[in-house]
């Protein structure tokens, strides 16, 4: 009689559970209800894995209430078997039950870890929205500094601090590095996070689906003015971006060059929004390799050299005293005597992100399982998407021609 | 807002000078007066009743493994509050902080906060419990008279004081780190924290992981060759097995968080450039290393308790357990996948997505065999006789608890999920679900479980109860609105906040959090009451709870040797198969037993350690070098102590126990009286 009661109570120990499931994804809850298609598909895998989760925790927490109450001591009407301590049949199923969940997950994860690469060129912006093959995704640089967060816009050739404006339903590809330590750029309206970190690029392809204001942040705590970190993200139809561009470029700010940027780099707080006309072409390549200051040998200069076997003894010599340092740019007063030296610059070759094998067309639907497309049938996801290039990193390799050091 | 300067260094003081006492920072002062007051009262009183030759002989250098296991948990009890009271103040400044409020923590101080409560909590708390734990328990489960190294032992236990102490300096002179508790470079570099912070992190992390290195060393040993004869491999109680795996990580791991931190040392120090920007540095490699320790690391804290809610659900169920070779599998299983999932900390900086998948899938394969273990803890209450006392109350609690954090860690392990939830406050409440829900259930678990044993007496049901149910209703008021949060898109170790929103559920989290605080002031309460009460809850028997493994075979609390004769084992649970088969006692026979001497080494070696962390922190290098000469001259010093060993003569040894006898027979004359 008790054991019924409580088999019906535990199974209507569900009903709130899962009642609260879309509940959740109304008050608020930007990650379950975002407005980009990206961040929309990663909402709903955490609904779908914690759904599949549930199928296995729900019973669980229901039998333990349950072997709890029932066999309890003071029920002495229970079976009481001292020393069952083994079945075969159950150990078959305590096993096999947790395996078939995570196989079921770790199909699932696969498969959308592969299509929500954040390298991975977007193949839709929303569903059943296909990106044509002609569309050019909207390029936006983007650099963390401490504590403010700088937009470079390369097609259009401006710049902005602390404010993302996007036109409404177009691809973004996003490239982001960091000026001086580990930060992490969120919009969580829009897509998932990912590090920006000083010497390295990382990169995110992105849709923002609805008009609106959204807000964007580092979600790396990166040390003093972190929590003001904030920045403003504007979703634009596409006149009204077109518009926006046009204030940008005539913005009193004028030209963000390398000594504006080294001047923006320092530390500030509560930055407000700034917009500038102008912005140096090859500023972003130069932040990721560490060499904005005038004099200072690039990161992929200093590997093209080494690839090519390196700058034997001379080398050892081409190091600067410089005064730069971001020790003093964080305001302390010492500067180590170490943090002062940086190499010299003696093959100024130019920057050009165009020589990196960027956006070469490739298939971008190799995936197989449950929603794909078999190999050879024709492919759910439109055959015109660009594959980016892997995950870039200024210190991992140089995809330069090795230049010859200077002799 | 900005750093303090980093002082110029001098040749007798380093960069010690007297801007280094946070005159500036009225709470740390208030706290300061509150520290010296409390610490002068107890020295006091110590030197009032006389305590200090006892506390000296008898425990400060005892090289007894109960003893020392005592003093690990009463370090992680008293570092525990101070990382407690971290945590109200987060939760504090986090409940105010809105709408252009800053709160009352400056970014200086509560970047800290943060990072300390981390620290403390993890290494000075979660560790000294476990270890602590494991070196009471694991040589009376084995039936051994102490663990393999007697003195390493008191060494280890020091040493981890030392890193412990070195944190709590932290506080009054200088600063703690600004970098959250894994101090990812650049930013824990020299470039970007110039000032002491990191330096203390450094120091104090290296001289505790010497203690804890070491003691898992020893512990190995004494599992794989002190077993009562008898005791194989497959007939060692869980808790034994888990502490063995859990022992086998920290010797595995621990050596990675000692190099990664040398190597971040060398980088602030000599100015290498491992894991700096410029110079061909690559701070990824640090979030590499650290993580490939970090990891494991984790399973080094919920294994041993993976034993101890085996051990309880068993013994309290009135049954064996259920599917004790399957349970041992996943032990296994859980200790050597913990290494192949670190990179699931990190999907976020820009791995490919068939690596991302990798760790993601490996992640999940974790919750395969801890599955396993739930549906074993369940299937051993399943016709059992489950008697409620508290540690079975907190082993359910644990259940219904851990499960829902195993989901959302999952989830976290799912990379496109973690791409949105990654350093949220899911994240947040996801891994104090697992670590309160896991760890610390699992320790007050243990703690209601073996204290009977420890001291002879049981605790306080009334002030138990209390202290639990504010523990769990607390932990669900303070965590889930942090899950809430992570949800709507708000990130961790923020200090202040523009979405007026946001503050109900920071306001709950913060009231939970003051239930805990209820809950913790009630489990001391419990101590004070059951110490105040012992004699009423005095416990006779040495079995308390009709106990199962060899620990309750010997008396409460054991004697200095433990047993008197090597019990031989014949079956998984080796006391209840005695029990069961009639065993008697053996009254007579008694030989001479050999016992290690007590030595002060420990102390004085960890001493000058703790001497040259500080002199390194602020670059006192007179100080480092005598100190490490003193280090150096003292270990080969001791080499030389011959009196390195006694024996308890037979008589003495047959006075205890026929003590033991005598009242073993009046116990069971009392029963029969009572029976009748």
């Amino acid at each position: 009689m008790a054991m019924s009661f409580l088999r019906s109570t535990a199974r209507f120990r569900l009903l709130p559970v899962l009642t609260l499931l879309p509940l959740l994804s109304g008050c608020g809850m930007v990650v379950l209800d975002p407005a980009g298609d990206v961040a929309r598909q990663q909402g709903n895998l955490i609904v779908i894995s914690t759904l599949l989760m549930l199928t296995i925790i729900i019973p669980v927490m229901a039998l333990t209430i349950l072997f709890a109450w029932r066999y309890r001591a003071a029920n002495k009407e229970a079976t009481y078997r001292p020393d069952w301590d083994h079945s075969t049949q159950l150990e078959l199923v305590i096993w096999a039950a947790p395996l078939l969940i995570i196989i079921c997950l770790g199909a699932l994860t696969w498969v959308a870890t592969h299509l929500l690469d954040p390298y991975r060129p977007l193949a839709r912006t929303a569903p059943g929205q296909a990106v044509a093959a002609d569309v050019t995704p909207l390029e936006v640089n983007v650099v963390a500094l401490d504590w403010k967060w700088l937009f470079i816009y390369p097609q259009q050739g401006i710049a902005t601090v602390n404010e993302l404006a996007v036109p409404v339903d177009r691809p973004i590809r996003f490239r982001i590095s960091a000026s001086s330590v580990m930060n992490s750029f969120y919009v969580p309206a829009m897509a998932g996070q990912i590090y920006a970190m000083p010497g390295m690029e990382t990169k995110l392809h992105a849709v923002l689906n609805q008009p609106g204001n959204f807000t964007g942040f580092s979600s790396n705590y990166s040390g003093a003015g972190f929590s003001n970190m904030r920045f403003a993200v504007k979703s634009l139809p596409a006149g009204e971006f077109d518009q926006w561009v046009a204030r940008a470029k005539a913005s009193p700010e004028g030209m963000l060059d390398r000594q504006t940027y080294l001047q923006l780099e320092r530390p500030s707080e509560k930055e407000p929004a700034r917009l500038f006309a102008a912005v140096d072409p090859e500023l972003f390549d130069a932040v990721v390799n560490l060499c904005v200051e005038p004099g200072k040998m690039c990161m992929h200069d200093m590997m093209s050299v080494d690839a090519a076997g390196g700058g034997g003894i001379a080398g050892i010599h081409n190091v600067q005293q410089v005064t730069y340092d971001k020790f003093a740019a964080r305001g302390s007063t010492e500067i180590a005597r170490w943090s002062m030296r940086q190499v010299g610059a003696f093959c100024a070759t130019p920057m050009n992100t165009g020589i990196r094998p960027d956006g070469v067309p490739t298939d971008p639907a190799p995936l197989t399982g449950a929603g794909l497309s078999l190999p050879g049938s024709t492919p759910v996801l439109p055959r015109t998407a660009l594959n980016d290039t892997g995950p870039y990193s200024a210190r991992s390799y140089s995809t330069r021609p090795a230049a010859t050091p200077v002799s | 807002m900005t750093p303090h300067p980093a002082p110029v260094a001098g040749p007798i003081l380093g960069r010690l000078s007297l801007d280094a006492i946070p005159l500036h920072e009225p709470i740390l002062i208030g706290t300061f007066i509150a520290v010296a007051l409390g610490g002068l009262a107890v020295i006091g009183l110590l030197t009032r009743f006389r305590l200090w030759g006892y506390l000296w002989s008898e425990w400060f250098t005892t090289v007894d493994h109960k003893r020392i296991g005592i003093m690990y948990m009463i370090l992680g009890l008293v570092m525990f509050l101070r990382g407690f009271a971290d945590a109200i103040m987060m939760r504090l400044q986090q409940a105010m902080a809105f709408g252009g409020s800053e709160g009352y923590l400056n970014a200086h101080h509560y970047d800290q906060i943060f990072t300390a409560h981390g620290v403390i909590m993890i290494f000075f708390v979660a560790m000294p419990f476990i270890t602590g734990l494991m070196n009471y328990i694991v040589p009376l489960q084995i039936g051994a008279r102490d663990v393999s190294f007697p003195f390493l032992n008191n060494f280890s236990f020091w040493m981890t004081t030392a890193g412990a102490v070195l944190t709590m300096v932290s506080l009054f002179i200088g600063e703690y780190a600004q970098t959250g508790w894994l101090a990812y470079p650049p930013l824990s570099g020299i470039a970007y924290s110039p000032n002491v912070g990191v330096d203390y992190y450094i120091w104090s992390l290296q001289i505790a992981g010497v203690g804890t290195t070491l003691s898992g060393i020893n512990l190995i040993v004494t599992i794989l060759k002190l077993r009562a004869p008898g005791m194989g491999l497959m007939k060692m109680p869980v808790f034994t097995w888990t502490s063995l795996c859990a022992n086998i990580l920290i010797v595995a791991s621990f050596p990675v968080l000692t190099a990664v931190l040398a190597l971040l040392g060398l980088d602030r120090y000599a100015g290498t450039n491992f894991f700096t920007n410029d110079f061909g540095g690559s701070p990824m490699m640090y979030v590499n290393l650290i993580w490939i320790w970090g990891h494991p690391e984790v399973y080094i804290l919920i294994l041993p308790l993976f034993g101890v809610f085996s051990e309880v659900t068993s013994t309290f169920s009135g049954k064996r357990l259920f599917g004790y070779t399957s349970m041992v599998y996943a032990t296994v299983c859980i200790t050597i996948l913990s290494y192949v999932v670190w990179l699931h900390h990190f999907f976020t900086m820009g791995s490919g997505a068939s690596v991302n998948s990798f760790f993601g899938i490996t992640t999940m394969v974790i919750s395969i065999p801890t599955g396993a273990k739930l549906f074993n803890w369940l299937f051993t209450m399943y016709r059992g006789r489950i008697r409620f006392d508290l540690p079975m109350m907190w082993t359910i609690a644990f259940m219904l608890t851990f499960v829902v954090g195993g989901m959302t860690g999952v989830l976290l392990a799912v990379p496109p999920a973690d791409f949105v939830l990654h350093n949220s406050l899911f994240l947040v409440a996801h891994f104090h679900n697992v670590i309160i829900g896991g760890v610390l259930f699992g320790l007050f678990a243990a703690i209601n479980f073996w204290w009977p044993k420890a001291f002879g007496f049981k605790l306080d049901v009334f002030w138990g109860k209390i202290s639990f149910w504010c523990w769990v209703v607390g932990f669900w008021l303070a965590f889930m609105p942090l899950y809430i949060l992570g949800l709507m898109g708000v990130t961790r170790r923020m200090r202040v906040f523009d979405d007026g929103s946001l503050q109900i559920f920071f306001m709950i989290a913060a009231f939970g959090a003051v239930v805990i605080g209820a809950g913790i002031l009630a489990m001391l309460v419990q101590f004070a009451v059951s110490i105040w009460k012992r004699d009423q809850l005095r416990d006779e028997t040495g079995d308390p709870w009709n106990g199962r493994t060899l620990e309750w075979a010997t008396t409460s609390p054991p004697p200095d040797y433990n047993f008197a004769f090597t019990p031989v084992i014949h079956d998984l649970d080796a006391w209840h198969d005695m029990k069961e088969r009639g065993h008697q006692r053996p009254v007579t026979g008694f030989r001479d037993i050999h016992m290690p001497s007590s030595t002060g080494a420990g102390v004085i070696l960890s001493g000058l350690a703790l001497v040259m962390g500080f002199a390194l922190v602020w670059h006192i290098w007179w100080l480092v070098g005598a100190s490490f000469l003193a280090i150096i001259g003292g270990a080969i010093m001791h080499t030389f102590n011959y009196k390195r060993d006694f024996h308890i003569p037979a008589a003495t040894v047959a006075a205890m126990e026929d003590a033991r006898t005598e009242q073993l027979t009046l116990l069971q004359s009392r029963h029969l009286a009572g029976g009748a």
